[in-house]
C-alpha cells in the first residue's frame, strides 16, 4: 500500500513500484504461490508426480469437486453458502441412472437437469422469497435430499451401461501429448463460462454487488431478489453436470458416494481466495483451489501419508485461507 | 434562481409567475402525502416543490420525517395518500427504479456503493452498458473500456480527482467515495439530484469538495435537493431552505432573509413561519 501512496511524478521507477505494489495485493497471488509449492514440492520427492499421467490423474480426481465448486463460488460470492450442493449431484447420479434403465440415456439427461433445477430454485425460493439464510436452508435441503436420495435408491447402487451417452466424460482423448477425459475438457468449459459470466456481464457484476451489500445494490435499482435466485439455479444446473461427470469416472450411481464433496467445494473456494463474506474472489481463485486440494491428496497419498493425515493438511489449509481472508478484509474497512 | 417574492400568494399560483423562467411548472411537487406505519404518522400531509435549477435545502429536527419524505419522492417508499408530479405530470412511483426512470437520482446517507467494485462498475451498476454487435446482444459482453471513459470524464467535468476509474471504491477517502456516488447521480440524473446528508460523514475540507460539487451540478442546469443537518453548508450552497417540522412542511424560507438561528428555530417551533413562508416561499 505504502509504495503505490508516494506522490513522485510519474517516472518510469515509480510505475514499476506501481506495478509490483498491484501485483502483491493481487488476491490469487498467495493461492497460486502455494499451488506451485505443493507441485515443487511433491515432484522432488517422488519421480513419478510430476509425469503427464499423474497431472491427468489429478485433474480427473478433481472433475466432480472442481465442478461443482463453481456453484459454491457463486453462492458464496452473494455471502451464501450451499451445504446441499453435493448432495444434489448424488440425488442426480440416482435419477439418471434410474431414468436410463426405464426410459433411455437422453429422458435420463433430461430428468436429472430437471431435478438438480428444480432442487437449486428450491433453495433459491427459500433464501429470496422467504428470506432465510442461506446456511439454515441449505443444511435443511442437505439432510432432506440425502434421506430423499437414500429412499429412492432403497440403499442400492445402480449400473449405468459403459461407454453410452452417460458416461461419455468419462471417455479419454490426446491432446498436445495429454491423455484426459472429456469430463476435464467440461470442467474446464464450465469454468471458462462462468468466469467469463461473471467478468464480463451484468448479471456478473450484479452478482458481486449483491454479495458486497444487497441493500446497496437494491438502491443502485438491481433486481437483487431476481440476481440471487438465478445464482441458485445455475448451481442447480452445474450440480447436473458434476452428476453427469460423476457417471463418467464411476458409472455406478451410489447413494453413499460423494459424502463430503458438500464440504469440499466450501475448502476449494476459501482457499481459493473467495470471501465467506460475499463480493470477493471467482472462479479463477476455486479451480487453483481444487488444484491444491487435488495436488495435496495425490502428493500426500504417492509418499505413503495416511488420509487421514490428508485431512488434517486440508483443514489447516482452510483456516490459513479464512484468517487471510479476515485480515485483508479488516484492513480495507 | 432564489424564491423571487416572499408572500407571493398561494401555492398553486408559483407556477404562474412571470420572472424567474416560473412559467413552468415546478420540476418535482408535492402536495398532501401522508404515509402512516401503524400508529407513527411518519408524513402527515406534506407538501414540497423544487424549481428549475436551484439548490433546495430540506430541513427539519431528527423525527421531523425529512429522510421519510425525501423516500416517498425517490421512490424508496409509496405514501399511502397524496400525490407527486414532475413538470406537472402525475407520477406514480412504485419503487427505486420508477423514480430513476423519471429523472430522480438519490445519492443516500450510506451512499449504496459497492466497496469491492471499481468505479466504473460502480457509476454504471444497474445501467452498464454492453458492446455493440453479437458480442453484447447474444454473449452479454459489457463495453468495460466504453464505462471506464465515460465514468472518467463524469468525474473530471465534476472535477473529482482521482487516478483511475478501474480502482475499488473501498480504496478512496470518505470524500472521494462521495464523489463517485454523486457523479454516478449526476450521470444520469436528467431531472432532479436528491442528496441525503451528503457532508455528515466528511471532514471539512472533503464537506468543502461536495459543496462544490452540488454548485457545478446546480450549474449543469440540474436542481439538488439538499437534506442536511450542517446549517452553515445549508446557507451556504441553498437557494431556497424548506423547513420540515411534525411530519410536514412548516414553511420554505429564503436564506438571504433568514439567520441560522431562526431557521434553527422554525425547525424546534420555537418560532412562526410568515405567512409566505409557509405557503411555501
Amino acid at each position: 500500500m505504502g509504495v503505490a501512496e508516494t506522490a513522485v511524478p510519474p517516472s518510469a521507477a515509480h510505475r514499476w513500484r506501481q506495478r509490483l505494489a498491484r501485483v502483491l495485493r493481487e488476491p490469487l497471488l498467495g493461492p497460486l504461490a502455494a499451488l506451485v509449492i505443493a507441485i515443487v514440492v511433491f515432484a522432488s520427492i517422488s519421480s513419478t508426480f510430476l509425469t503427464p499421467f499423474n497431472m491427468s490423474l489429478i485433474l480427473q480426481q478433481s472433475v466432480v469437486v472442481g465442478i461443482l465448486a463453481v456453484g459454491q463460488t457463486l453462492i458464496i460470492l452473494t455471502s451464501g453458502i450451499d451445504l446441499s450442493i453435493g448432495s444434489v449431484a448424488v440425488l442426480g447420479t440416482i435419477v439418471m441412472a434410474q431414468a436410463s434403465g426405464a426410459q433411455g440415456p437422453f429422458v435420463a439427461l433430461i430428468a436429472t437437469f430437471g431435478v438438480c433445477v428444480l432442487l437449486g430454485a428450491l433453495n433459491g425460493g427459500l433464501v429470496t422469497v422467504l428470506r432465510l439464510p442461506p446456511f439454515i436452508v441449505t443444511l435443511g435441503t442437505f439432510t432432506a435430499i440425502q434421506a430423499a436420495t437414500r429412499l429412492l435408491a432403497g440403499s442400492q447402487t445402480y449400473q449405468v451401461p459403459d461407454g453410452g451417452p452417460l458416461t461419455f466424460l468419462g471417455t479419454t482423448f490426446r491432446v498436445l501429448g495429454f491423455t484426459t477425459t472429456y469430463g476435464v475438457a467440461v470442467m474446464i468449459l464450465v469454468y471458462l463460462v462462468v468466469g467469463y459470466a461473471l467478468s464480463q456481464t451484468a448479471w456478473g457484476k450484479h452478482v458481486y454487488a449483491v454479495g458486497g451489500s444487497i441493500q446497496a445494490s437494491r438502491l443502485s435499482g438491481i433486481k437483487a431478489g431476481r440476481t440471487l435466485f438465478s445464482v441458485y439455479v445455475v448451481t442447480g444446473v452445474i450440480a447436473a453436470i458434476a452428476a453427469w461427470a460423476a457417471l463418467g469416472r464411476i458409472p455406478n450411481a451410489d447413494p453413499n458416494a460423494y459424502q463430503n464433496a458438500n464440504l469440499e467445494t466450501i475448502t476449494a473456494v476459501v482457499i481459493g481466495g473467495t470471501s465467506l463474506f460475499g463480493g470477493r474472489g471467482g472462479v479463477v481463485g476455486t479451480l487453483i483451489g481444487t488444484l491444491i486440494v487435488g495436488v495435496l491428496r495425490n502428493g500426500l497419498t504417492q509418499a505413503g501419508v495416511d488420509s487421514l493425515y490428508q485431512n488434517i493438511a486440508t483443514g489447516i489449509l482452510v483456516i490459513l485461507a479464512v484468517t487471510v481472508d479476515q485480515f485483508a478484509r479488516r484492513r480495507s474497512l | 434562481m432564489t424564491g423571487n417574492v416572499a408572500g407571493a400568494g398561494p401555492v398553486g399560483e408559483n407556477r404562474m409567475l412571470p420572472d424567474d423562467g416560473a412559467a413552468e411548472p415546478p420540476v418535482l411537487e408535492a402536495h398532501g402525502l401522508v404515509k402512516k406505519y401503524g400508529n407513527v404518522t411518519a408524513i402527515n400531509g406534506a407538501d414540497f416543490e423544487l424549481r428549475g435549477a436551484e439548490v433546495l435545502a430540506v430541513v427539519g429536527d431528527n423525527g421531523a420525517g425529512k429522510s421519510s419524505l425525501i423516500k416517498a419522492l425517490a421512490g424508496a417508499l409509496v405514501p399511502d395518500a397524496g400525490e407527486i408530479l414532475m413538470g406537472g405530470q402525475k407520477m406514480h412511483f412504485r419503487n427505486t427504479r420508477d423514480a430513476r426512470a423519471a429523472g430522480i437520482e438519490t445519492v443516500y446517507q450510506d451512499l449504496a456503493v459497492i466497496p469491492a467494485l471499481d468505479i466504473a462498475s460502480n457509476v454504471f451498476l444497474g445501467r452498464e452498458i454492453r458492446r455493440r454487435g453479437i458480442m453484447g446482444s447474444l454473449f452479454r459482453r459489457l463495453d468495460m473500456p466504453r464505462m471506464r471513459q465515460e465514468s472518467s470524464s463524469h468525474l473530471s467535468d465534476l472535477k473529482i480527482g482521482i487516478r483511475s476509474v478501474t480502482q475499488a471504491v473501498e480504496t478512496l477517502s470518505g470524500g472521494q467515495r462521495q464523489g463517485v456516488a454523486v457523479v454516478r447521480a449526476a450521470a444520469f440524473g436528467r431531472g432532479v439530484i436528491i442528496m441525503d446528508e451528503p457532508t455528515a460523514a466528511l471532514g471539512v475540507k472533503e464537506s468543502g469538495q461536495v459543496i462544490d460539487l452540488i454548485r457545478s451540478i446546480r450549474e449543469r442546469g440540474i436542481p439538488v435537493v439538499l437534506i442536511s443537518h450542517d446549517m452553515p453548508h445549508v446557507f451556504e450552497v441553498a437557494d431556497r431552505i424548506h423547513v420540515h417540522r411534525l411530519g410536514k412542511r412548516a414553511g420554505v424560507i429564503d436564506p438571504r432573509t433568514r439567520s441560522m438561528s431562526e431557521v434553527v428555530a422554525l425547525m424546534t417551533g420555537a418560532e412562526q413561519p410568515t405567512a409566505g413562508e409557509a405557503a411555501g416561499g
